[in-house]
């Protein structure tokens, strides 16, 4: 039986990137080794169409597939997100692969198999659906964690990212199991309402204890942040930007949907266990970066503390909470998306320029990098008229409506320590001697445009939010 | 007939057998059984649960898992084989390049 018309329409996006996926695979053999780049800007059209496809989305609100998934406001805005870090990660990458000598169609290809599963798991409305789509992005990652085959450290780090990964998904999976088991359905408004109608026994806290543990590993939530360092470094940096930005926004957005939609009516028994989770994030995130050297660590420990004080805006289970978490989740992936771009840029050949000690300089060198790399750092740290500082502006208060005042004291302390290391690395740019050994290669136009484009977009998510947060508030009232 | 808690309760069991295993192993591969174990206890616990609510469901989940196992697997131990080739080791204590 073929799928109603409008079901197509409902996930016109996945199609279109599935499609472009399968095209790139099938024109690859046929391209000759020097010009594979031109499977990159086929995959850059594929997002470019994929962005364009939303627009069928938003004129068929609804749910799809007998109620499988649920296209709302919600949805669209996180499917916007990784879209759009998925096409400026593929134009990042030209250079970086080019000279690791791993220009490749598979590369671009799974980029975007792994964006149509974090688009599934945007829309998810049922915990096999969810469980499908976050499978569908992690294969696509682990694979691309590890695409620098010859390289010892990305092998290690895809071999980590793999075990702890499946790891983590077989302890959702068994939630799931003991969910279905507690309440008879693995849909989430009929999970509530079981909640509501029976109570929460044993098996329904164990399993959600248990998806709390398969999610905390993807959204980078301590205690299951243990990965993450080394498997941000491992990886290529491209690769880490992606994975710091796209599959973060899309497993936060599904955890915000199973925990209020599906677990909305056992919120007291979630609630403290995220507060903790939220503290040991933002601690450990914090003080670990503090030690750093190797400033692609460095941003991984941040991708940690930055979880954190996310969800220190999803403890605060309110309208405004969900739609600060989602504010927070676009900030973040403008900023940190070009951090990591230009820490690829500068790191050259064989990723051997990583160190803060490199650094040196870079504001005498390439004045237009460094002043790009301390917008971004500086809006990491959280300074006004910078995005990061209303994405943390608006989770802070979004907790403290809530009166959930002591975590939002352990957050603003974790800020103020956080400028440290931030500022650590801006000093280096522009106070120490430069490095005469070697200059950084030049930039190239479709860097340059990346750069470009995630620094407006840092300025502009922090001088005019208005209209994106409106956005964020309409997708938060969506998701009841 | 059997009450559906023995069942779970084994689920349960070869789940946390599957824990210990991935936690004290040393060989790559046998970690990946490890993992592989915890999937199946999964299997288990829907079918006993789909049985017990009369229901199809669970049935079906269990097809999705077994998939995604496959190309789990697939996409793992060709990781493994990278790893072996390269390092001529199986062992996770010998792959230590990143640390603290």
């Amino acid at each position: 039986m073929f799928p109603p018309l409008q079901d197509l329409y409902r996930i016109a996006p996945e199609i279109v990137l599935c499609f472009f996926g399968i095209l790139i695979m099938l024109i690859d053999p046929f391209v000759p080794a020097g010009r594979k780049r031109s499977m990159g800007w086929l995959a850059f059209v594929g997002t470019l169409v994929a962005l364009a496809s939303l627009r069928f989305m938003f004129t068929h609100l609804g749910s799809a597939y007998s109620g499988l998934l649920r296209v709302d406001v919600f949805s669209l805005f996180v499917h916007g997100i990784v879209i759009v870090v998925a096409a400026l990660a593929i134009l990042g990458s030209f250079d970086y692969l080019d000279h690791e000598n791993i220009q490749r169609g598979e590369y671009y290809a799974l980029l975007l198999f792994a964006t149509a599963g974090m688009g599934i798991l945007a829309s998810a409305n049922e915990l096999i659906t969810a469980f499908v789509g976050l499978e569908i992005s992690s294969i696509s990652t682990y694979i691309l964690v590890g695409f620098r085959r010859t390289v010892l450290k990305s092998n290690e780090s895809s071999l980590k990212y793999f075990l702890l990964g499946s790891f983590a998904t077989a302890f959702f999976l068994y939630g799931i199991a003991l969910t279905y088991g507690a309440t008879r359905s693995t849909r989430f408004e009929a999970i509530n309402q079981a909640i509501a109608a029976h109570g929460s026994g044993a098996l329904l806290i164990l399993g959600l204890g248990l998806i709390f543990v398969g999610l905390g590993f993807k959204v980078v939530a301590a205690p299951f942040q243990i990965y993450t360092p080394d498997v941000y470094e491992g990886a290529p940096t491209p690769v880490t930007a992606v994975l710091a930005c796209g599959p973060k926004a899309a497993a936060f957005a599904v955890m915000l949907r199973i925990f209020y939609s599906a677990f909305g009516n056992a919120s007291h028994i979630w609630f403290w266990a995220i507060w903790v989770s939220a503290v040991l994030t933002m601690c450990i995130g914090n003080f670990a970066a503090l030690v750093q050297s190797n400033v692609k660590r460095l941003l991984a420990y941040s991708s940690i503390a930055h979880a954190g004080y996310i969800l220190v805006a999803f403890v605060a289970a309110s309208e405004i909470g969900v739609a600060a978490v989602l504010f927070y989740l676009a900030a973040y992936a403008a900023m940190t998306l070009g951090a990591f771009l230009i820490v690829a840029h500068v790191g050259g050949t064989g990723e051997r320029r990583l160190d803060v000690a490199d650094y040196a300089g870079l504001g005498t060198n390439q004045p237009w990098v460094a002043a790009c790399f301390s917008l971004f750092l500086l809006s990491l740290l959280g300074l006004p008229a910078t995005a990061g500082f209303l994405g943390k502006f608006y989770a802070f208060s979004a907790a403290v409506d809530q009166r959930i005042v002591w975590l939002v004291v352990i957050a603003a302390i974790n800020s103020v320590i956080g400028a440290y290391y931030y500022l650590k690395v801006i000093v280096a740019m522009y106070f120490w001697e430069p490095n005469k050994e070697w200059t950084p290669s030049p930039m190239h136009a479709p860097m340059f445009i990346v750069l470009l484009l995630t620094a407006i977009g840092t300025i502009y998510l922090g001088i005019l939010p208005d209209r994106v947060m409106q956005w964020a508030i309409a997708s938060a009232q969506s998701l009841h | 007939m059997v009450p559906i808690s023995y069942y779970v309760i084994l689920s349960g069991v070869l789940f946390g057998l599957g824990v210990i295993g991935f936690v004290f192993k040393r060989n790559i591969i046998t970690i990946f059984m490890s993992i592989e174990l915890m999937l199946n206890a999964v299997n288990l616990a829907f079918v006993a649960f789909s049985r017990e609510f009369n229901q199809l469901d669970g049935l079906v989940f269990v097809f999705f898992v077994i998939v995604v196992a496959a190309a789990e697997a697939a996409v793992g131990l060709a990781i493994v084989m990278v790893i072996a080739r390269n390092r001529k080791s199986l062992n996770v204590e010998d792959v230590n390049l990143l640390k603290f």
